[in-house]
Parts: structure tokens; sequence; C-alpha cells
């Protein structure tokens, strides 16, 4: 028996089915706490609806709904029509979210959509980088030369030969209120982001970089290690933007060279031992470097 | 099993499933070392560690963690900024 007992007070229950150590559940459940009890999420398919809801029980302890793969920003639509039709709108959140394969390409148009049309909805991706739940199939979101199950590498190919989309600046372009990125490596910086989110009325993009740990191809124990990483070498760079403005998190000290993040990982394991390897780092670094400079992360 | 349409369930209902058979290490947290800063708190992706609400004898909170659901990821324990947390072989 244990001597200390849980207080539970999360809004996501444990007895969840994602991996251990899964980024993306650490920061599912922080963004939740954040937006509080009274909210109304709309889940698009992926691990985060797959693992928690395995029929007949549910982790969630709000009203949580699941349709499709790819209308989560529709759905979430519908709630906040009915809550308005019922003059509940101010004082309850409407959440929709899901991974980075339906929120970069299958949801995208629906999304694009709920941005138009200026709902006052948060948004959060959780980049994950590939289609994790149905085994690492590379999305618009993988990043260049990163071997997944679509994207082997072999004598002609280094892994994924496109350039992520950059999903950030497509909310920005669409008039979204509030857009910002961040990674599981910043806990206190998800809460922060998500309760700063809530302060502006309208469309509202949160995407963070959440750790898949066999995607990736790293430890258990590593997600924070890992986000934080991609922040410190410009792979992946933290904002904000609202008013007009960019508010960045600086990198501490010198930026890290992107080996220090992609050596620790399986699916760069390619890149390492061999010239052609050391050539499509350099390109990584290169895009590093530009994020660096377009950011103003120094 | 016979699915009954829409498919409704219960808040929080996952808690059955008690995913500490998974493991094959735990984490041992030294109450005295911890200094109660919250970050396995903040990071266990399972949301089972917590505040025990008792103090040790430097009159720091300390927390604790649930084994009914500790999948024995580590993080907690990697991301300790005291090191009060070490993991060990779990035998069942
Ligand atoms: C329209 C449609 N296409 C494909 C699928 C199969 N499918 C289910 S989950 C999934 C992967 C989800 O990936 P992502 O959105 O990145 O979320 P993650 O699992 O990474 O969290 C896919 C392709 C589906 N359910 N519906
Ligand atoms: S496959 Fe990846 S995203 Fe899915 S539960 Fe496991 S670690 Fe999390
Ligand atoms: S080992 Fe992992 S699952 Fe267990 S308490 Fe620590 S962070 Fe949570």
């Amino acid at each position: 028996m244990q001597k200390y007992k849980n207080p539970n007070q999360h809004l996501i229950a444990p007895g969840h089915t994602a991996c251990p150590g899964c980024g993306q559940l650490m920061s599912a459940r922080l963004v939740l706490d954040a937006c509080g009890s009274k909210t109304i999420i709309a889940n698009a398919t992926g691990c985060l609806e797959v693992t928690t809801t395995k029929y007949p029980t549910s982790s969630w302890k709000v009203p949580w709904v699941h349709s499709l793969f790819e209308n989560p920003s529709a759905v979430a639509s519908g709630i906040l029509a009915a809550l308005k039709q019922k003059g509940l709108d101010k004082e309850i959140t409407v959440l929709a979210q899901g991974g980075d394969g339906s929120t970069f390409d299958i949801g995208f148009g629906l999304i694009s959509g709920m941005w138009e049309r200026k709902e006052n909805i948060l948004y959060v991706c959780y980049n994950t980088e590939v289609y994790s739940n149905t085994g690492y199939q590379a999305s618009g979101a993988t990043p260049l030369d990163a071997n997944t199950t679509t994207t082997p590498p072999d004598k002609k190919s280094m892994g994924n030969a496109f350039i992520r989309k950059n999903m950030g600046e497509i909310a920005i372009a669409h008039g979204c209120v509030y857009v910002a990125q961040t990674t599981c490596g910043y806990p206190a910086d998800i809460i922060n982001k998500v309760k700063k989110a809530l302060t502006f009325t309208g469309p509202k993009y949160l995407e963070i970089l959440t750790t898949c740990i066999p995607g990736w191809g790293v430890e258990n124990e590593m997600a924070v290690q890992m986000g934080k990483l991609a922040h410190k070498t410009g792979i992946y760079p933290v904002f904000e933007y609202y008013d007009d403005e960019y508010h960045v998190m600086k990198i501490p000290g010198e930026p890290l060279k992107v080996d220090e993040y992609l050596k620790l990982h399986k699916r760069f394991k390619h890149l390492f031992g061999n010239e052609r390897g050391k050539e499509a780092i350099k390109q990584i670094q290169n895009i590093a470097d530009k994020n660096i400079e377009k950011y103003n992360l120094k | 099993m016979k699915l009954k349409y829409p498919l409704e369930v219960n808040p929080g209902t996952t808690i059955t499933n008690k995913t500490g058979g998974w493991r094959t290490q735990k984490p041992i947290v030294d109450h005295e070392i911890c200094i109660g800063c919250d970050v396995c708190r903040k990071v266990c992706p399972e949301g089972v560690c917590f505040p025990t609400g008792e103090k040790n004898s430097k009159g720091r909170i300390f927390y604790d963690r649930d084994l009914d659901f500790c999948k024995g990821c580590g993080l907690c324990a990697k991301e300790c900024p005291v090191s009060a947390i070490r993991m060990e072989n779990d035998f069942k």
C-alpha cells in the first residue's frame, strides 16, 4: 500500500495508454489544467485521442468530443455557436486540438476556415513531427532528412526531402489574434502561453513541439531535454506573436550546434559517420541559423 | 463488446486502468532532499506526481508519486533539479 494518497487534481486522469514518457500527454495535461474546468474540447484523431479514450472509458474530466481526424476546428465552431445561443460563450473556453498530421495536412482547410471566420477558439497543435498514431509516417511538420516509415534513407535519399511547413507563420497570415510556439521542454512556458492566449478574444493558435518517444527514437526520460535542445539550437523557435509584434524566448548563451540535438535521435542516425550526412547536417544548421536570424533568437 | 451510440462515457474513467504494471523501473523519492519545487508534478506524463502536504525536517512540503499508474519513464528523476528521485529496478 502506498503511504501518500494521490489527490488526482489534473483534468486528464491517469490510466491512459500513451507511451511512457510521452511529451504530448505531458503537454496536453498542462494545457487543459491551464484552461481550467470550464472548457469544452474538440479533439482530432491521433495519439492524444486514441490513448485517452479507450472505450468505454475516458481520461478527460471536461466535456470532450471526437468526430473525425480532420474536423476538430469545425466541431469547435459548432460548439461555440451552441454556447452563443445559450449565452454561455463568455464563460466557457472552447479548445480545439490535434496532432501535426491533423493540423498541418489533413485538417488544414477546416482550420483555415475557422480562422477566416475569426472564431473565439484556441487551437492547440501537439507537434510530434510525424503521424505518431499510425506508425510514424512523414507529415507536413516532419523536418528535413528525418527517417520516417514513409521517408526511409537509402542510396538515393537522406530521409524526408522537404523542409517543414511553418504553421505559426500561416496562422499569423490568417490574422490570428494570438500565435505562439513552444516546446515540451518548457512546462511553465506552456502554462503561461495558454493563460496569455485566453486573454485574447478571437482565433488563437498555439503549437507545442512534443517529443514522440518511438517516432523520434529517443529514450523514455528525454522529452524535456529534447524540447529544450530544439530551442537552444534554433531548430524550433519559441515565440509569441500578438498586437503585430513578436516576443521571443532568447537562446541562453551561444546557440548550440544542431548536431547536439540531432545525434540523440534514431531518426537522424543516418546523418552521422558519412560524408553525405555531413553535408545534410550543414543544411540543417543553415535552417537553424536562418531561424536565429529571422526571429532574433540570440 | 456491444456498442451503444452515440458513444458516451463517463469522465475520468481511465482510472480503472492501472498502468503501473507497465513499469520495469520505479522512482524512489528521497523526501529529505525534495525541495517541493513542483517540477516532477509538471513533467510527469501520467500526472501522478503530487505534493504530499507533509513537511520534511527542512520545513519543505515534499512530493511523492502514485505507483498504481507510474509507468517508470524516469522523466521526474531526470528533471528533478536536486536529484531527489532515483530510478530503481522494479521486481514484481
Ligand atoms: C481521414 C483520415 N485519414 C487517416 C486516418 C488514420 N489515422 C488515424 S490517427 C493518424 C495519425 C495521427 O497523426 P497526428 O495528427 O500527427 O497525431 P499524433 O498521432 O502524432 O498525435 C492517422 C493517419 C483517419 N483516422 N482519418
Ligand atoms: S507514439 Fe508518440 S505521441 Fe503517441 S503515445 Fe507514444 S510517445 Fe506519445
Ligand atoms: S517515472 Fe515517469 S510516470 Fe513515473 S512518476 Fe516519474 S514521471 Fe511519472
